[in-house]
């Protein structure tokens, strides 16, 4: 995926070229090309940027939907509820307290797997391929049902197999995965952990296309297992990382289903459950303060930005893009 | 290989032996790494799968079993046996001469029971001294298939599958069908801003669907699209960032020369580009596709933000969390109706994984 940023740094060296006037031949191919990116270019303004811009506006209004008749506008005190509601930053929080459980153990887990299905001394390659996907097929609604049931404190195989090893989980000193505001954190990381495929099929493609000359050249100084895995495979595998850090973090920003078919927007246990979406969609959809569920979508627009901005700044710190890439 | 060791250790200068040793041992440290590394991967994998296997027992078991914490793991049943059109339990009854045998209990009183042979019913009662009260039931495995049947008719299945797949058979049309055209106009044409444009394609694919919702919302209130199919369908035939990206990538593997002996035939650049860039993409463009189809069949945010309480259009997905939520006290058939909803996307997977695997190899991580 180290594409992607090459993609845009592309972008960059274009939008640099030196203007020529443009020959007839020229502006025909021009208008072709705009021609064929016309659906994506439509589909932008009225579906992304129309919106983003009213949302703006939305933000500055009264506006509930059961009356759209009686919108009003009233300046910035969305805004100022926005920021003070203790929500929405109980939210900002329990969402950061996830993220840093989850995307380090899912970034980790992912390229621990890769690693594993990588192995030249794994014998039927295909097959744990496609049985490690295959959790990541199954739809997130009936996954979360099925870990709902393996969690069960009382009858869920997960505390029946943490019993056997001596420890008490099952009754009511047990381990009560849904009902404890930290173990819940865990029970939505095996849920995410269990639809790490993707990551992990990126991460085995990025492995695939290392040169094995590299490898073949530091054994032949010595290096050893760890050494390599260090000196080689983590740089030039770091802008696969870096792709899915951002598309991780970017994600979990707006984290969602697995908290709402599980609690809804109760917040279970102890607000726990209250992440930034969920709290935007009780005040948008549920409470119908479309103007106050503006605000919040900017916030977390604004949020995503930063986040955005802040790695792409990293990312010259520890990605990198050799020259020496064909 | 381990012919030539045990023919030669003799007759073999020392050096030479040194070397056969080493190739042994290294051999066989191989074969005991690549048994250790497999034999992980194996435990973790069962690990990993261990929820799918409990889904599959507790879909079989019936409603009492399958929230009794110390019931069996497999889906099990008290045996009974059929004798003159009534029913009797089995129990396992210890005989004086010490052999337990398994017998259908006909006549219970306190301290002495009539017991019949299910193996051998002919050969007449069997009285029996002791409390029938202390004998264990013989359970045997009993797995409840009426459970999807049940699941099946309770949800109303065939109507969820048809708006499911009407859902993610329409918008992958439209998603793949635009996406192509507008990855090609990035892939094979010059134009202004080209490249300022394709960045911005790209930034769209971190943009936070949040912000848009709320509008977007309103709009499609106003137009009365609200409760219809329409708002999750229609922008899909707009091209989806991340398709158009994959694609293009595609196409820029494609040697231009194709294209140019279809221009000089006269070709203009819609038939170029289904003459010539179609039928060189069907990887590239089925798993784009398989990619959509499994998003759309997954889809839950939308739909049941759309769709609001028109439960009969309900996907899936979003079927599937509400019967949940209703049938809580019945999770054998929660879990049947969950199985039933991963069957045909798992199926697919498997049958197609081929095209998956190579899916993300031509995302462009390995050029």
């Amino acid at each position: 995926m180290s594409d992607f940023t090459e993609a845009i740094r592309e972008a960059r060296r274009e939008r640099r070229a030196p203007k020529r006037p443009a020959s007839p031949m020229q502006r025909r191919e021009a208008r072709w090309g705009y021609a064929f990116i016309s659906p994506w270019l439509i589909g932008f303004v009225l579906f992304s940027m129309l919106p983003i811009l009213a949302s703006l506006v939305f933000s500055t209004l009264d506006f509930q939907l059961t009356a759209p008749e009686e919108a009003a506008f009233v300046g910035a005190s969305n805004w100022e509820r926005a920021l003070s509601d203790p929500d929405t930053w109980t939210s900002l929080l329990v969402t950061l307290r996830f993220s840093i459980l989850f995307l380090p153990l899912s970034l980790i887990f992912a390229l621990g797997l890769a690693l594993l299905l990588n192995s030249a001394h794994l014998k039927a390659t295909n097959l744990f391929r496609v049985l490690f996907y295959a959790p990541s097929m199954v739809p997130l609604v009936a996954g979360i049902i099925i870990w709902q049931q393996v969690l069960n404190p009382q009858t869920g195989w997960v505390n029946r197999l943490i019993e056997l090893t001596g420890v008490q989980a099952t009754g009511t000193g047990g381990l009560r995965w849904f009902d404890n505001p930290v173990l819940v954190l865990f029970a939505f990381s095996f849920i995410g952990l269990w639809g790490v495929g993707g990551t992990m099929l990126v991460n085995l493609a990025g492995l695939q296309s290392i040169p094995t000359e590299l490898y073949e050249a530091a054994s032949l100084d010595g290096a050893g297992w760890w050494r390599r895995l260090r000196s080689v495979t983590l740089p030039l595998l770091s802008p696969v990382m870096f792709f899915n850090l951002v598309i991780g973090s970017v994600g979990i920003l707006q984290y969602f289903v697995v908290p709402w078919v599980l609690f809804g927007d109760s917040g279970h246990p102890d607000g726990a459950s209250r992440f930034l979406l969920i709290h935007f969609y009780q005040q948008a959809f549920a409470f119908g303060n479309m103007g106050y569920g503006a605000a919040l979508a900017w916030f977390i627009f604004i949020v995503v930005a930063a986040l955005t901005a802040v790695l792409f700044g990293t990312a010259r710190y520890w990605v990198h893009y050799g020259s020496e890439r064909p | 290989m381990s012919l030539k060791i045990e023919a030669s250790p003799r007759t073999s200068p020392a050096p030479e032996r040194d070397a056969t040793e080493t190739a042994t041992r290294r051999r066989r440290k191989r074969i005991l790494l690549s048994g250790c590394t497999t034999l992980a991967a194996f435990l973790l994998v069962v690990l990993f799968l261990m929820p799918l296997g409990y889904g599959v027992v507790s879909a079989l078991k019936d409603k009492d079993s399958v929230s009794d914490p110390n019931s069996s793991i497999l889906p099990v049943a008290a045996e009974v046996f059929e004798y003159d059109g009534e029913e009797y339990d089995v129990y396992a009854v210890p005989m004086p001469d010490g052999e337990v045998r398994e017998l259908a209990l006909v006549e219970k009183s306190r301290e002495s029971s009539v017991f019949i042979d299910p193996a051998d019913p002919d050969a007449g009662p069997i009285e029996w001294d002791g409390r029938w009260r202390s004998l264990e039931p013989v359970t045997g495995f009993a797995p409840q298939w009426g459970n999807f049947v049940e699941a099946w008719n309770t949800l109303d299945f065939p109507r969820m599958f048809g708006w499911t797949l009407f859902y993610a058979l329409t918008t992958m049309v439209g998603s793949v069908v635009s996406s192509a055209l507008v990855a090609y106009g990035f892939a094979r044409f010059r134009f202004p801003f080209r490249g300022a444009l394709f960045a911005l394609l790209l930034a769209t694919i971190l943009l936070p669907p949040a912000v848009t919702l709320v509008p977007k919302y309103a709009v499609f209130l106003q137009m009365g699209w609200v409760g219809t199919y329409l708002p999750l369908i229609v922008p899909h035939f707009f091209a989806n960032a991340f398709n158009v990206f994959l694609l293009r990538q595609y196409f820029l593997t494609i040697p231009k020369e194709l294209e140019e002996a279809a221009r000089i035939d006269g070709a203009g650049p819609i038939r170029t580009f289904l003459r010539v860039i179609v039928p060189q993409s069907i990887p590239a463009l089925t798993a784009v596709s398989l990619f959509h189809f499994f998003y759309a069949w997954n889809d839950f945010f939308e739909p049941m933000l759309y769709l609001g309480g028109n439960r009969d259009l309900a996907p899936i997905g979003v079927g599937l969390s509400y019967f949940s939520g209703l049938y809580s006290t019945e999770p054998h058939l929660v879990m049947a109706a969950t199985l039933l909803a991963l069957a045909l996307p798992l199926t697919i997977f498997f049958a197609a994984q081929r095209v998956f695997v190579r899916g993300i190899v031509i995302s462009g991580v390995d050029k």
